[in-house]
C-alpha cells in the first residue's frame, strides 16, 4: 500500500466545539447544583460588590476622626453602635458599627477593609499558583535532579508551620502589608508545586500526549498546551481554598503587627488595635473578625463545592 | 518496619539542614547591624570589629555555617539580645506553657471532634449532621485570635457572675505555689541548680498536678487553660470532625459493613469495631497535620490570654528586633514539627501495612 501525500486524509472527527461548549455549561451545571458553592458564590459576589462600592456605601471618610466634627461632642473614642432604628437617640450622630479608638466609624472601615482582603487574597493565591505551578510543572515534565531539587526545597519549606515561615519572611523584609502578601504567597508555593507536579506525572502518560510528541510538538507546547490545560482544576479548587486561608494569614500577621499599618482600615489590624480594650469596648473587635469570618467561609464554602462538583470520581446522578 | 522507620529518617536529613540553612541565611540578611543592635549606637569600628571576633562574625560564611550548625546541634543558640540569658533556658522556661496549651487544645479537638464525626456520619443527613457540618465550617472560617478574645469577653465578662465564669489570662490565681513532682517525690531538694529540663518538666502544671496527685492544682490549672485551649482547638476540631465523618461515611458503604450486619451482629459492634476502627486512619494523619496550627494557634493566643509561652515570646523578640531569639525559636519549632511528622508517618506505616511495603 502506498501513502500519497498529496491527498488530504479526511478524518471523521465529531465536531469539537460544541462538545466543549456543553461540557464547560455541564459542569457550570453541577456547580450551580451544589448549594455550599452555590452560598459561597453569594458570598463572594456580595463582598466583591461591597469592596467596589466602598465609596458609595460607605457612610463617613474611613480615615477621617470624627474628633472636631460638626454635630460630636462627649467622649467619642470607641463610643458604641448607635442605630437610630434600634433606639439610638436621633441627637447622636448615627454610626452603625460605632467608633474605634480613633473616633473613625468602623462600619466604613470595614467596607474598605474589604477592598484590602480581598487583593490580598486573591493576588497572594495568583503569585503562588504562577510560580508554583511553573516549579512543578518543569519538575514533573523534566524529572532528574532538577525535579528532586526543586522537591526537596519545597519540602524544606512545608517543614515549617505556615505562619511562622510567614512571621520569618515579613522579619526578614520588613512589615508592611506587601511584604505580608508575599510572605504569604512565598510559604504556599509548595502546595501548588506539589499539585501541579502530581497533575503532570499522572498526565505526561496519556496517549494524546504521546500522540503529540510523535507529531513532533516541542517540549515546551507540549507541557503548556496540552499538559497544563489538563491538570487546572486541581489547583482552581486548591486555589479557591487558599483565598480563605490567604485572608485569615493576612489577618494574622496584622494581628501582631507585620501586615498592614496604621492608619490603612485592614481587618486584622483594626481588631490588632482593638485587643487590649474587648472587655470594655467589645464592638470594636467584634465587628471585623465577623468580616473576616464571613470573607474565609465564602471562598471555603465556594472551594469546597468546587471539589465535589469538578470530582470526576464522584457519582452526579 | 525498620527499614521504612530507617527511610524516613534518611529523608528528614535535608530537610533538617535545609531548615538550618534557611534560618542561618536569615541572621545574615536582616537589615541592621548585629553589633550596634547588641552594643548600642555609639560602639566604634574598633570594638565591632572584636565582637564580631568573639562571636565568629569575622569568619567566612561557610566557617559561620559549620560554626552555627555544631552549636545548634548541641542545643546551643546563643544568648537572646534582649534578655542576655542562654536561649536554651528560655525555651526550658517557656515551652512548657506551649505544649501545655497545644495538647489541652489537641484532646480537646479529640475528644469532641471524632464523636461527631462518627454519629454525624451514621446520621447523615439529620439535623444533628447538618448543624455539625454548618458549624464545622464556621469553625475552620474563624480567626484564631478573634475567636479567643471573643471566648475571653464572654466567659470573664458576660458571665463574670455565674458559675461558668472562667479566667480570662495567667496560668495559676495570684501566689499559688507549684511544687514539682520530682521535689515532692523527693527526687531533688529543691529548684536550685535545676538543669534546664527540669526547669522544662517543673512547668508542666498539668503533670505535675497528676503526678502528685493535686486535685486542687489539676483543677485550677485546667481552668485557666480552658479558654485558650479552646480557642486553639476550635479549627482542628472543625478539621477532625469533617474529617472523621466523611471517612466513616465510606467504609460504611463497604461491603464488609453490610456482611456484618447479615452476620447478625450489634450495631453497635458493627459501627465501632468495624467502621470506625478502619476509618480512623485518615484521621490520624490528619490529627498530625494539625500540629502546624497548634503552632500558629500558639503564637496568637499566647498574647491575647497572657501565656508567656513560646509563641508569646517569638511575637515580643519580632517586635523588639531580638534575632537570637527568633532564630532559636524558629529552629526548634520547626524541628519539633518534622519529627512530629516523622511520627504521624511512622505511626501511619504500622497502622497501615500497604504504605510500609510501597
Amino acid at each position: 500500500m502506498t501513502i500519497n501525500a498529496a491527498t488530504p486524509v479526511k478524518l471523521d472527527v465529531p465536531q469539537a466545539r460544541p462538545k466543549h461548549q456543553s461540557m464547560l455549561a455541564e459542569t457550570l451545571r453541577y456547580i450551580l447544583r451544589n448549594r455550599s458553592a452555590v452560598i459561597g458564590i453569594v458570598i463572594i459576589a456580595a463582598l466583591i460588590l461591597i469592596a467596589l462600592a466602598a465609596p458609595i456605601l460607605a457612610t463617613h471618610d474611613p480615615l477621617l476622626p470624627m474628633i472636631g466634627q460638626p454635630g460630636y461632642s462627649g467622649r467619642l473614642p470607641a463610643r458604641p453602635p448607635c442605630v437610630y432604628v434600634l433606639g439610638c437617640s436621633t441627637d447622636q450622630p448615627q454610626h452603625y458599627l460605632g467608633l474605634d479608638l480613633n473616633a473613625r466609624d468602623i462600619f466604613s472601615r470595614l467596607l474598605f477593609g474589604a477592598r484590602v482582603s480581598l487583593v490580598v487574597g486573591f493576588a497572594s493565591v495568583i503569585f503562588s499558583i504562577v510560580i508554583g505551578s511553573l516549579l512543578g510543572m518543569v519538575s514533573g515534565f523534566v524529572g532528574g535532579w532538577l525535579d528532586t531539587l526543586i522537591m526537596r526545597l519545597m519540602d524544606v519549606l512545608l517543614a515549617f508551620p505556615s505562619l511562622l515561615l510567614a512571621i520569618v519572611i515579613v522579619t526578614v523584609l520588613g512589615p508592611g502589608l506587601q511584604n505580608a502578601l508575599l510572605a504569604i504567597s512565598i510559604v504556599t508555593i509548595p502546595v501548588y508545586a506539589r499539585l501541579s507536579r502530581a497533575q503532570v506525572l499522572s498526565v505526561k502518560e496519556y496517549e494524546y500526549v504521546t500522540a503529540n510528541r510523535a507529531l513532533g510538538a516541542t517540549p515546551l507546547r507540549t507541557l503548556f498546551v496540552h499538559i497544563f490545560p489538563n491538570s487546572l482544576t486541581p489547583l482552581i479548587v486548591q486555589g479557591t481554598l487558599g483565598i480563605g486561608t490567604a485572608v485569615l494569614d493576612a489577618a494574622a500577621l496584622s494581628f501582631i503587627g507585620l501586615g498592614a499599618q496604621p492608619p490603612q482600615a485592614e481587618w486584622g489590624a483594626m481588631l490588632s488595635v482593638a485587643r487590649s480594650y474587648v472587655f470594655t469596648a467589645p464592638h470594636m473587635v467584634f465587628f471585623p473578625g465577623l468580616a473576616i469570618m464571613i470573607t474565609v467561609l465564602g471562598f471555603n464554602l465556594l472551594g469546597d463545592g468546587l471539589r465535589d462538583a469538578l470530582d470526576p470520581r464522584l457519582n452526579r446522578n | 518496619m525498620v527499614f521504612f522507620i530507617f527511610r524516613r529518617l534518611i529523608l528528614a536529613i535535608p530537610v533538617l539542614f535545609g531548615i538550618l540553612l534557611i534560618t542561618f541565611l536569615l541572621q545574615r540578611l536582616i537589615p541592621g547591624d548585629p553589633c550596634r543592635a547588641v552594643l548600642g549606637e555609639r560602639a566604634t569600628d574598633a570594638i565591632c570589629d572584636a565582637y564580631f571576633a568573639r562571636i565568629g562574625l569575622d569568619q567566612p560564611l561557610p566557617t559561620q555555617f559549620i560554626i552555627y550548625v555544631g552549636s545548634a546541634v548541641r542545643g546551643d543558640f546563643g544568648d537572646s539580645l534582649r534578655y542576655g540569658r542562654p536561649i536554651s533556658d528560655l525555651l526550658a522556661e517557656r515551652l512548657p506553657v506551649t505544649v501545655e496549651l497545644g495538647l489541652t487544645a489537641m484532646i480537646f479537638a479529640i475528644v469532641i471532634g471524632v464523636p461527631l464525626g462518627i454519629i454525624s456520619a451514621y446520621y447523615r443527613n439529620s439535623a444533628l449532621d447538618v448543624g455539625t457540618m454548618i458549624g464545622a465550617n464556621i469553625g475552620v472560617s474563624m480567626p484564631v485570635f478573634w475567636l479567643g478574645l471573643m471566648l475571653a469577653y464572654v466567659f470573664s465578662v458576660l458571665l463574670k457572675d455565674t458559675f461558668l465564669a472562667l479566667p480570662p489570662s495567667g496560668r495559676l490565681p495570684a501566689g499559688y505555689e507549684v511544687v514539682p513532682f520530682f521535689v515532692a517525690w523527693g527526687m531533688a531538694p529543691d529548684m536550685a541548680n535545676a538543669s534546664p529540663i527540669m526547669v522544662f518538666l517543673s512547668r508542666l502544671n498539668l503533670l505535675n498536678a497528676v503526678l502528685t496527685l493535686n486535685f486542687d492544682l489539676f483543677f485550677n490549672a485546667l481552668r485557666y487553660m480552658i479558654l485558650p485551649a479552646v480557642a486553639v482547638g476550635t479549627i482542628p476540631l472543625a478539621i477532625i470532625a469533617r474529617m472523621t465523618r466523611s471517612s466513616v461515611l465510606e467504609t460504611l458503604g463497604q461491603d464488609y459493613i453490610r456482611t456484618a450486619r447479615s452476620k447478625g451482629l450489634g450495631e453497635l459492634w458493627v459501627v465501632m469495631n468495624h467502621a470506625v476502627r478502619n476509618a480512623l486512619l485518615p484521621v490520624v494523619t490528619i490529627i498530625g497535620l494539625n500540629f502546624s496550627l497548634l503552632i500558629s494557634g500558639a503564637v496568637l493566643t499566647e498574647t491575647i490570654f497572657g501565656l508567656t509561652g513560646v509563641g508569646r515570646t517569638l511575637v515580643d523578640g519580632i517586635t523588639t528586633r531580638d534575632y537570637t531569639l527568633v532564630q532559636g525559636f524558629t529552629i526548634v519549632i520547626a524541628f519539633a514539627f518534622v519529627s512530629i511528622n516523622l511520627v504521624v508517618d511512622m505511626l501511619y506505616g504500622y497502622l497501615d501495612p500497604r504504605i510500609r511495603m510501597s
